[in-house]
């Protein structure tokens, strides 16, 4: 701690500088520590406990009768954790994806100084406002075949137009990538602006002069300029991603059956509507090292080569 | 055959005027420098020679042809800009290799050239690094380097030097006329340091608000300065300049000098070097521009010089030469002596001034006038 650091003149009250200063070190201390107790005590301590109770038999309320794995066993036994399991590497992986790609585009669209942009901007943003409840329900009337676009697209004369990802089980999963790309790639492409703009121009003008024609420009020189953008980017997304909730409640609330159920959805309808809080905690276990497994090496190795960019 | 042309070029960003009839032709295989005080336009010429920015109006004509609306690329220029301007994400070799690669030169090909500018540059050990992994003068030494690798018709330097240390600035700067003078290439050359301006140039350009006050060999700007602002402007320590007031008729104008506390001193003017616009100024006030050098040391009473005596004010010995300060007119003035000089501050000194060599600006417009 810094303060500590703080020289007392060794002459001169000795007695009452040193009294003074170590109530100047332990002040600090002593106000942060009720807030650092109450976070360690909700983030860490229930995280302990949600892993101890994913080695008992718990169903409808906690019990400490212990079962060694056999909660996780039961996981892996089980058809609807792994529907939940890969829904979500479909959803995570094409939702990072596809934000990527929209938002750098986006960006350097905007980069050209067109006019208006600070109007565009905003209207790109907007969505990020948004609470995931809302994107859920104005997509679930859109991508409603009696309601939305199906609807609409059928009502211009075009009777055999078919859009009902909703309703399908297959592809249910395909419409919360629809409604969380359209609300997450504006804010992507406002981190992808930012890196844009601060790179030299002299950069370019000299890349310009090398002959490289713009596309090579931002793909040889300026987007690998912007890695750290890119892995604020993931790190967000994918937090995004793995905690999910809202968006499928509201949208697809996991159906039809449960066949766009994530992780998290199934964790909640174990744990609270099921009554089996056992393989409920087991599965949110798993999302933990599942975010550690993904997050822990990216972390190590962004961090690592940032020493030799 | 002229290399670059540059014939009536302005350029405004929005309403500021940063360029202001720019004329510029030099031959091909000339070294250009530019110079001038920071914020004169110089970078911005050089852009708008690469094709960077696009100009206002004018036109821009290289090797004969016109490029005004050509794109950086198709100018076939190579640039050391300012900032370096390295690819951060790159390593040295692929930073040099770049432009070799975008003109779709073989593998091989440009591996050697990488090689070559890095012998010729000293980086070799560096070829591997990233950009950040430098310090200033590697970086720039790289930013030579992937300028050198290609050979296109004209090379753009935007003070390349700037951030080198004494010792090695004096080297590259000897590299870089061994260089002008192998490849015979056309090149233009930014620079703050007079030195570099008048060791390399074949021309100098001076500039100053946008505008090209004079265009000429290092030998014109620096004997035979168009303007006060030239003058003043090139030559360390600057050129001194005195009140006098012209005096006589053609053949045997001089020039009187009113030192407070001493009395005149009457310099005659050399007969030879008379003009016609000194005829409607006698009796005005003139500006004397003397350089340090004009003045020397009164040895016996032989010598081409006019003879002046004043007190010595402060002595600097620089090593090879000794500047003294004097006390001339409503100022004091530099005189540079021979290092063997011994005069002490406060000590009487007799010095001759070489008046074939003076020069005469008008104080208000201060233009040339003799
Ligand atoms: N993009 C721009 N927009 C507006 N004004 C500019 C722009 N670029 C340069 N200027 C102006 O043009 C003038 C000339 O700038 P320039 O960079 O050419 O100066 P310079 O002679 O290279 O100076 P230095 O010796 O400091 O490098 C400056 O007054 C600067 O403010
Ligand atoms: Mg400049």
């Amino acid at each position: 701690m810094p303060i500590n650091t703080t020289q007392v003149p060794a002459h001169a009250g000795a007695r009452g500088h040193s009294a003074s200063a170590s109530l100047q070190s332990w002040l600090p201390r002593l106000v942060l520590a009720p807030s650092v107790a109450i976070s360690l005590f909700f983030v860490y301590g229930f995280m302990i406990w949600t892993f101890v109770l994913s080695l008992t038999n718990s169903r409808m309320l906690p019990s400490y009768h212990f079962v060694g794995f056999g909660q996780y066993a039961r996981l892996m036994a089980n058809e609807r954790w792994w529907v939940a399991a890969s829904n979500l590497a479909i959803f995570g992986g094409l939702f990072i994806a596809i934000c990527l790609v929209i938002g750098a585009g986006l960006a350097i669209l905007l980069d050209q100084r067109i006019r208006q942009e600070g109007t565009l901007r905003t209207l790109y943003l907007y969505p990020m406002a948004l609470s995931f409840i809302v994107t859920g329900v104005v997509w679930k009337w859109l991508l409603n075949p009696g309601l939305g676009i199906q609807a609409m697209v059928r009502s211009w004369g075009f009777d055999n137009f078919t859009f009902d990802w909703l309703v399908q089980p297959e592809m249910a999963v395909y419409t919360l990538v629809i409604a969380a790309v359209w609300q997450a790639s504006g804010f992507v492409m406002a981190l992808f602006l930012a890196g844009l703009r601060g790179i030299d121009d002299e950069i370019i003008k000299a890349a310009q002069l090398d002959g490289a024609s713009l596309p090579r420009i931002y793909r040889r020189v300026i987007l690998p300029c912007l890695r750290p953008v890119v892995f604020s980017a993931v790190m967000i997304l994918s937090h995004i991603a793995i905690k999910s909730f809202d968006l499928v409640v509201a949208l697809t609330g996991g159906g039809p059956g449960y066949s766009s159920d994530l992780p998290a959805t199934f964790m909640y309808a174990h744990a609270f509507t099921r009554a089996q809080i056992g393989l409920g905690s087991a599965s949110a276990m798993l999302m933990l090292g599942g975010v550690l497994a993904i997050l822990v090496p990216y972390l190590y190795s962004e961090l690592r080569s940032k020493r030799d960019v | 055959m002229s290399a670059l042309e540059i014939h009536q070029l302005h350029k405004s960003f929005g309403s500021t005027h940063v360029l202001k009839d720019v004329n510029i032709s030099i031959a091909s295989g000339e070294f250009l420098i530019l110079v001038g005080p920071s914020g004169c336009g110089k970078s911005t010429l050089m852009n708008a020679i690469a094709g960077l920015e696009p100009i206002t109006s004018g036109e821009i004509r290289i090797g004969g042809e016109d490029v005004t609306w050509r794109t950086p690329a198709e100018r076939d220029i190579a640039m050391v800009f300012q900032s370096y301007a390295l690819y951060p994400s790159m390593t040295v070799r692929g930073n040099i290799a770049f432009g070799l690669e975008m003109r779709k030169i073989p593998k091989a090909e440009r591996e050697a050239a990488v090689q070559r500018v890095a012998d010729l540059l000293q980086i070799s050990h560096l070829l591997d690094r990233k950009p950040s992994q430098l310090s200033g003068g590697q970086r720039q030494r790289v930013a030579m380097g992937r300028a050198l690798a290609r050979e296109p018709q004209i090379y753009l330097f935007d003070e390349p030097l700037s951030n080198l240390d004494a010792k090695l600035r004096v080297e590259m700067r000897t590299e870089i006329k061994k260089l002008h003078q192998r490849l015979g290439t056309t090149i233009v050359y930014v620079t703050h340091d007079q030195i570099e301006a008048m060791t390399l140039a074949d021309r100098i350009a001076v500039m100053r608000d946008g505008q090209v006050q004079q265009l000429g060999t290092p030998d014109e700007i620096y004997n035979n300065p168009v303007n006060v602002f030239v003058a003043g402007f090139m030559g360390s320590p600057a050129m001194n300049f005195v009140d006098a007031v012209l005096e006589g008729g053609r053949g045997n104008y001089a020039l009187r000098i009113s030192t407070p506390g001493q009395e005149d001193l009457v310099l005659p003017w050399p007969a030879e070097r008379d003009t016609d616009a000194l005829a409607s100024c006698v009796g005005q006030k003139m500006l004397l521009g003397l350089r340090p050098e004009h003045f020397s040391e009164a040895v016996g009473h032989s010598g081409a010089g006019t003879a002046m005596a004043a007190v010595i004010g402060v002595v600097e010995p620089t090593g090879a030469d000794v500047l003294i300060n004097l006390p001339l007119g409503e100022g004091e003035v530099t005189a540079r002596v021979g290092p063997d000089c011994h005069a002490r501050p406060g000590e009487r000194l007799e010095l001759q001034v070489d008046m074939r060599r003076a020069v005469l600006f008008d104080p208000q417009r201060e233009v040339r006038l003799a």
